[in-house]
């Protein structure tokens, strides 16, 4: 039993336990927080398996931008205190029966599949091999689709600002 | 206890998936349903990241894959947020029952 | 014989071709009249549709006398025998090598009789309704109507095949039903129409039932052949008809009965005879075209048409006298208590018509015996002219006072002059006093049956009295009874127009039974003499003078004999003035069995089990879509749980059951 297997052990426990109460509160403002602990030991995850600059942007993106805004909207709809209404048993009931059915199948198909290595070389997830391939514009690099997903940002912005802008009364 | 290897990583991506997909079907608050969607997003992004590192080690294109997704999830939930706001201001309620217009 | 209708065929091509020409023409004129003045009259001939449907009239009743005159006289013989020429023929449906529907005409004895008595007679009606109809709403459809009714009947006489005629026959109903529609918004008028349309009808199934089962025996619808086949007791289809049978009648039997009701139901015969007296509803000129002088007396040319082959069979000419006589005495008892006087006039034709078919019935082939068969075209003849003019004349009567009941006629003499003489001719010529028609052609009827069958020869001679009797009581209530006092302005005898047709139908009626019909028309084509016994006539002229004087002493002054003796024959009386009833049990039969025992439970099971299962069917549809729409409730949620459970089923089945 080594220190990185309990510290494996630690961060999922973390993780999914704040998931399933993530989901389960009928207190909205919890949910937030969980979802952020949540967000956190995922994270922490991405240390673990040694790929620092993925959870530094999970950390930076998600836990700083994305919670943030979530907590914005509950203020902004005015939802902090009170209780959530519970959804009616019967759909409890399908929904739980649907989730456990997919998860089984899942793992099923996870356990009895043998996943094969490869053999060749590792690269190291450094900074500098990130940053070649994103900008690089050979067989390997992603330059296209960054400059997609900024153009994409700046439509999503636009948009967000025209969806929530309150409509001006029409003057005569 | 054995080391965690992949089966491990993927089990842990698996349930938070599930997690995720119950409870977009059980909640009825728009924005907890938008939380569960993130929870699922970022089950995705573990999912790449795992493969990436246990079996490719040579590329990074699953490191890649997870950048964009986060971006996206990014993009995404301002633009669910935008609409929530919208909703509530006709409706009065982001009780996701009050959202029936669309039926027969 | 076809080596003889060849010859005759080559024979009148060499006379002119135009004989076939002429003969289509006659039928085709009033066919053009209807077609035209349907279509056009109401918009641009309103006042001239008279006129020129009695010009295309006059011009087929030219034709006529002229064809008749060629034949009787000119071409039509072939030693001593009159043949039966047909001029024109063609195929039109072929069924099978032997049984094709041919569409022809067939001159023989008694269908240029019919042409000359048709035509003439709807002429006599044309010119009279020039004046009676004059000023109707719908005058170019009266003559259209009318044009389609001698078309109608022109070509059920000159039809040389079964199937034609039967083509015509329901021709001719159909037209008998619009002209006694005519007032359609009368519904009496409308209930008369619909009823004698029925009634025929209904007759007409017998009919057709009676056609298909000779030509099924004989293989053919043509007359000529079918006579010729069915005629010799030596022929295959002859054997063969006379052996099948069912219920122990041989089919020719039966054929040939079904075939007679047909006649029956056309001819208003007892019991079919219902729809006569209610066709009155219809304009009086139509009355006396129709329902006196032509459309009636088609079953008794039907019966004579088919003639040879009735006489084969003794059982179905036996049926023929007893429905004929039948209905004379029947008619003729009703006719003594009817108090409108075109009832009187239409039971009058019911019995006459009796009288001719008995005498179709106690007929044989030829020689002596056939005497009856001349007697009955004779009758039909002398009857077509009589009975014309009787009804126009009351047509006449009924215009001056406008109004059909006896109570409130009377004393007419003074102011109808001319109606009121010619009236007499008619009805003295009807009772059968010498030296008018009806004397001659009654005669000769009484002759035939007193050498066949006495019982039938009593009777005839009591109905001949009765006859007599309500014909002048008719007489004698319209014109001499009481005094008529004018109820406003009264304006005289209707003008030339309607007294021309009258004077020229009595002057047929008082001469017409010096022609020596024996000598042209007769069952087996030869000439037979007519002998008038003196002796034989005394007891029929004696009875007829004892009517007549008993009528004028009941009705010539106004007196209560008549109540006096109707109070002390009581229920007998009330049972004839009811016309026995028929009519109610008629209504009984339909409404009461028919309707409710069979016509509700089959309307109950249309309604619910038929609807029902349509229905069914529907709401089966209706359920399962609202079933289906509630899929689309606007959750999204519910969405995403079917899309989930969704793609869970389909990875299950790819990743198993399908590898």
């Amino acid at each position: 039993m080594s220190g990185s297997t309990i510290i494996f052990y630690l961060l999922s426990i973390l993780t999914l336990v704040s998931g399933i109460l993530s989901v389960t509160t009928r207190k909205i403002f919890r949910a937030a927080i969980f979802l952020l602990f949540s967000l956190i030991g995922i994270a922490g995850l991405y240390f673990w398996m040694q790929y620092e600059f993925i959870a530094a942007v999970q950390i930076i993106v998600y836990v700083g931008g994305i919670t943030v805004l979530i907590i914005f909207s509950i203020f902004l709809t005015q939802q902090a205190g009170e209780l959530l209404p519970q959804q009616n048993k019967k759909r409890v009931l399908f929904s739980l029966l649907a989730a456990f059915s997919g998860f089984g199948l899942t793992l099923l198909q996870i356990i009895q599949h043998s996943f094969n290595k490869t053999l060749e070389s590792p690269i190291l997830p450094t900074m500098e091999n990130i940053g070649n391939q994103m900008l690089g514009i050979d067989d390997n690099g992603f330059s296209l689709p960054f400059e997609l997903v900024s153009i994409l940002l700046l439509a999503a912005m636009i948009g967000c600002i025209v969806i929530a802008l309150r409509s001006k009364p029409t003057t005569v | 206890m054995m080391e965690p290897g992949l089966n491990h990583v993927l089990f842990i991506s698996t349930a938070l998936f599930f997690i995720g997909v119950f409870g977009f079907l059980t909640r009825r608050n728009l924005i907890t349903m938008l939380m569960s969607i993130e929870l699922v997003l970022n089950s995705v992004n573990i999912n790449f990241v795992a493969f990436n590192k246990y079996l490719w080690p040579h590329k990074l294109d699953g490191l890649f894959f997870s950048i964009f997704v986060i971006a996206i999830a990014a993009a995404e939930a301002a633009v669910a947020i935008a609409i929530i706001i919208n909703l509530y201001r006709s409706h009065q309620s982001i009780d996701v029952e009050n959202t029936e217009d669309l039926k027969f | 014989m076809n080596e003889f209708l060849q010859i005759k065929l080559l024979g009148i091509f060499s006379l002119g071709m135009d004989l076939g020409w002429a003969l289509l023409m006659i039928p085709l004129l009033p066919l053009i009249g209807f077609l035209l003045l349907g279509l056009f009259g109401r918009k641009y001939m309103k006042q001239s549709a008279g006129i020129f449907a009695t010009l295309l009239l006059s011009v087929s009743a030219f034709l006529s006398l002229h064809t008749a005159y060629g034949y009787f006289f000119k071409y039509g013989k072939l030693e001593g025998v009159y043949q039966k020429i047909i001029p024109v023929q063609f195929t039109w449906l072929q069924f099978s090598p032997g049984v094709s529907i041919d569409l022809g005409i067939l001159l023989d004895p008694i269908s240029v009789m019919m042409l000359v008595v048709v035509t003439f007679i709807s002429l006599m009606v044309h010119i009279y309704s020039l004046a009676y109809m004059k000023g109707e709403e719908r005058f170019p459809t009266y003559y259209s109507f009318l044009g389609l009714f001698t078309f109608s009947m022109l070509g059920l006489v000159m039809s040389s095949n079964i199937f034609q005629l039967y083509i015509f026959w329901e021709l001719v109903g159909v037209s008998s039903f619009l002209l006694i529609g005519y007032y359609y918004d009368r519904p009496s008028a409308v209930a008369a129409c619909k009823k004698a349309f029925i009634i025929t009808r209904f007759a007409d199934l017998g009919f057709l039932i009676g056609i298909l089962i000779l030509s099924f025996y004989s293989g053919t619808l043509d007359f000529n052949t079918l006579i010729e086949k069915l005629t010799s007791i030596e022929s295959t289809e002859f054997k063969s008809i006379a052996s099948a049978s069912f219920i122990g009648i041989s089919a020719l039997t039966w054929a040939l009965v079904l075939v007679f009701i047909g006649g029956a139901g056309k001819s208003a015969l007892f019991p079919l005879h219902v729809w006569l007296p209610d066709a009155m509803e219809g304009p009086t000129p139509v009355s006396a075209l129709i329902h006196a002088a032509t459309m009636v007396v088609a079953g008794v040319f039907l019966v004579a048409r088919l003639f040879p082959i009735f006489s084969m069979s003794e059982a179905a000419l036996n049926v023929v006298s007893i429905i004929g006589i039948t209905s004379a005495l029947f008619a003729a008892v009703i006719a003594c208590t009817q108090t409108d006087i075109k009832r009187v006039l239409a039971y009058s034709t019911m019995s006459q018509i009796g009288f001719m078919m008995f005498s179709l019935g106690v007929s044989g082939q030829g020689g002596e015996s056939g005497l009856g068969f001349t007697a009955a075209m004779f009758h039909l003849f002398t009857h077509a002219l009589f009975k014309a003019l009787l009804f126009l004349g009351a047509g006449s009567v009924i215009h001056f006072i406008h109004s059909n009941e006896m109570k409130d006629m009377g004393g007419l003499r003074k102011y109808l002059p001319i109606t009121h003489i010619t009236f007499l001719i008619a009805c003295l010529a009807i009772s059968g006093v010498p030296p008018f028609a009806g004397f001659f052609s009654k005669e000769e009827i009484l002759l035939a049956a007193y050498h066949h069958n006495m019982t039938i020869y009593w009777i005839a001679l009591a109905t001949s009295g009765l006859t007599s009797f309500y014909m002048f009581r008719l007489y004698f209530s319209i014109f001499w009874n009481k005094e008529y006092i004018a109820h406003g302005e009264a304006h005289g005898e209707g003008g030339f127009l309607m007294m021309t047709p009258l004077i020229m139908l009595s002057i047929g009626a008082a001469a017409a039974g010096f022609i020596p019909f024996g000598e042209y028309v007769s069952a087996d084509g030869k000439l037979l003499e007519s002998a008038f016994h003196l002796q034989f006539s005394i007891a029929p002229v004696v009875l007829v003078l004892a009517g007549i004087f008993t009528a004028m002493w009941m009705y010539k002054k106004q007196s209560n004999r008549p109540d006096t003796i109707a109070y002390s024959l009581n229920s007998f009386y009330k049972l004839a003035f009811h016309k026995f009833y028929i009519d109610e049990f008629y209504f009984f039969i339909t409404k009461k069995v028919l309707f409710n025992l069979v016509g509700r439970p089959a309307a109950w099971f249309d309604k619910n089990v038929v609807n029902g299962l349509i229905n069914a069917i529907g709401n089966c549809t209706i359920f399962l879509s609202e079933k289906v729409k509630g899929f689309q409730s606007g959750k999204v949620q519910q969405y995403a749980i079917y899309f989930l459970a969704g793609v869970i089923g389909l990875a299950v089945l790819f990743i198993y059951i399908w590898k």
